[in-house]
């Protein structure tokens, strides 16, 4: 094989514009975690199973594992980092909070992501709703039925947020 | 794992793409949604030495309507086709599938082209082409050619298509009034990829299903195929729930069932018959097959 070339990459994460020089094999979860220094994006599987490694690309959830950084020129991307921080907390991150969504954490970056664009589209969620749209992603601890709860409950709180 | 090292090259059109093809030969796989290429990288099941992205290439997603035909470019993720009108009232039977495959986060990303081109044994896409009769656009340096479903999947992963081909477009006969149709699938857990799975077409003529009998199945061996001795079956008759049960009996017999680590053929078989029952019966249940158009 010839030299390996690097690539010149420019995108935006959480608004913020990024120029990196990548390997191609690197992937979009790497490059957040090792070169941009966003770890809440974490890694499981990295063959597209387990859902912790879930970004928006231009506002929806993908696998941040399957995709390369060399591929995601010119996109919008937006981490966990993005959707809120213990100062402003989301309001999924309050519910997870109030209803224990989480034990050990490992999978909660990656429920809220997808938990957020799925809000948007589906504000008033039943409970089977919920189920369907993290049926991607996988929780070692909680059994889930709290994850569920969260959900409901940040629907909940952004309906009564709203003027 | 990590994928080996490799060389990205992302394509400005079809012809560049063909051409980046020809360069590199055997060492060159394109990319599309990556959803199934990127996890064979990683377990190092495959080691391209140069990836030709063609997510960068204009015109090549996007659907269009044309003499009574849906033409679905190959890029076309399936979260677009979810989304669409035209799938929604031209090819209720894709609309009614898609759903069943992945989640949305693969959704977002995996295309149509990609799909029929991995050839995945238990993927639910090539059991709907089958079904719907659809026809593939190909080009390479000769030009292009059109290959039809039934002659394209030839085994696990393997199909018509040549190493310099793009897949360009996915061409299916929008759904007549007169015709139903049902999808039916068993999976363990939501969203994996189905044991058996199961797509019927019927064409009626008056009260009677008419010569135009498509039904296909998945999951079961190393590629999709049609049942056509329950094909043969249906044709000419009136569709009750006694032909359904022969129907779907017949089907379960006459295909491919193989053994592996997630069911027995003996499984597999059993879980077939249901699936072409299940699919048999919303295509009888005229208000649930979207299809017949009032
Ligand atoms: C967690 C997970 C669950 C999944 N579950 C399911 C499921 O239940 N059912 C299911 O059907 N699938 C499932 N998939 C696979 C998914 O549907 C893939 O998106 C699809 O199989 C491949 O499409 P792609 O666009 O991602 O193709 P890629 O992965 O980019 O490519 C696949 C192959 O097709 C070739 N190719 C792609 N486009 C073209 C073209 N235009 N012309 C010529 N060759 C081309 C590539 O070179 C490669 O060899 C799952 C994937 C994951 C990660
Ligand atoms: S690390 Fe990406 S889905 Fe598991
Ligand atoms: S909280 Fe531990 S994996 Fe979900």
């Amino acid at each position: 094989m010839s030299e390996l070339k690097q690539h010149d990459v420019a995108f935006t994460v959480n608004g913020k514009a990024e120029t990196l020089s990548v390997s191609p094999r690197t992937s979009l979860a790497d490059a957040l975690r090792d070169t941009l220094g966003l770890t809440g994006t974490h890694i499981g599987c990295e063959h597209g199973v387990c859902g912790a490694c879930t970004v928006l690309l231009d506002g929806k959830p993908v696998r941040s594992c399957l995709l390369f950084a060399v591929q995601a020129e010119g996109a919008a991307i937006t981490t966990i980092e993005g959707i809120g921080d213990a100062q402003s907390p989301h309001p999924l991150q309050r519910a997870f909070n109030e209803c224990h969504g989480l034990h050990c954490g490992f999978c909660t970056p990656g429920m809220i992501v997808t938990l957020s664009a799925f809000l948007k589209e589906h504000p008033q969620p039943t409970s089977a709703d919920v189920r369907e749209a993290i049926s991607g992603n996988l929780c070692m601890c909680t059994g889930y039925q709290n994850i569920v709860r969260s959900a409901l409950r940040a629907a909940e709180l952004i309906e009564g947020a709203k003027p | 794992m990590k994928p080996a090292p490799f060389q990205y090259v992302a394509a400005k059109s079809v012809d560049d793409a063909i051409a980046l093809l020809s360069k590199y030969g055997a060492d060159a796989k394109l990319i599309a949604g990556g959803q199934s290429l990127v996890p064979m990288m990683n377990f190092r099941l495959a080691r391209p030495e140069w990836l030709i992205d063609i997510n960068r290439i204009d015109g090549l997603a996007g659907i269009t309507q044309q003499n009574g035909m849906l033409r679905i470019g190959s890029l076309t993720r399936y979260s677009e086709l979810e989304a669409s009108e035209a799938v929604q009232r031209g090819v209720p039977l894709l609309r009614q599938m898609l759903p069943h495959i992945a989640h949305e986060a693969i959704r977002n990303r995996g295309t149509i082209g990609g799909s029929i081109c991995h050839a995945d044994p238990a993927a639910e896409m090539p059991v709907a082409m089958l079904a719907l009769d659809a026809t593939f656009e190909l080009r390479g340096p000769s030009g292009a050619r059109r290959v039809a479903a039934d002659d394209f999947f030839l085994g696990q992963m393997t199909t018509g298509i040549e190493a310099d081909e793009v897949l360009v477009a996915i061409k299916i006969p929008e759904t007549k009034n007169d015709e139903r149709h049902g999808f039916s699938e068993f999976a363990r857990r939501r969203g994996d990829f189905a044991l058996a799975s199961a797509a019927v077409v019927l064409r009626f003529n008056g009260g009677m299903i008419s010569d135009h009998v498509r039904i296909a199945v998945g999951g079961l061996s190393e590629r999709a195929e049609r049942a056509r001795k329950a094909e043969a079956l249906l044709a000419g008759k009136t569709l009750t729930p006694t032909l359904i049960e022969e129907a779907a009996h017949t089907a379960s017999g006459e295909v491919q069932a193989g053994q592996d680590l997630h069911a027995t053929e003996a499984y597999r078989r059993s879980l077939i018959a249901t699936q072409v029952k299940q699919a048999l019966a919303v295509a009888a249940d005229r208000t649930s097959s979207t299809g017949a158009k009032k």
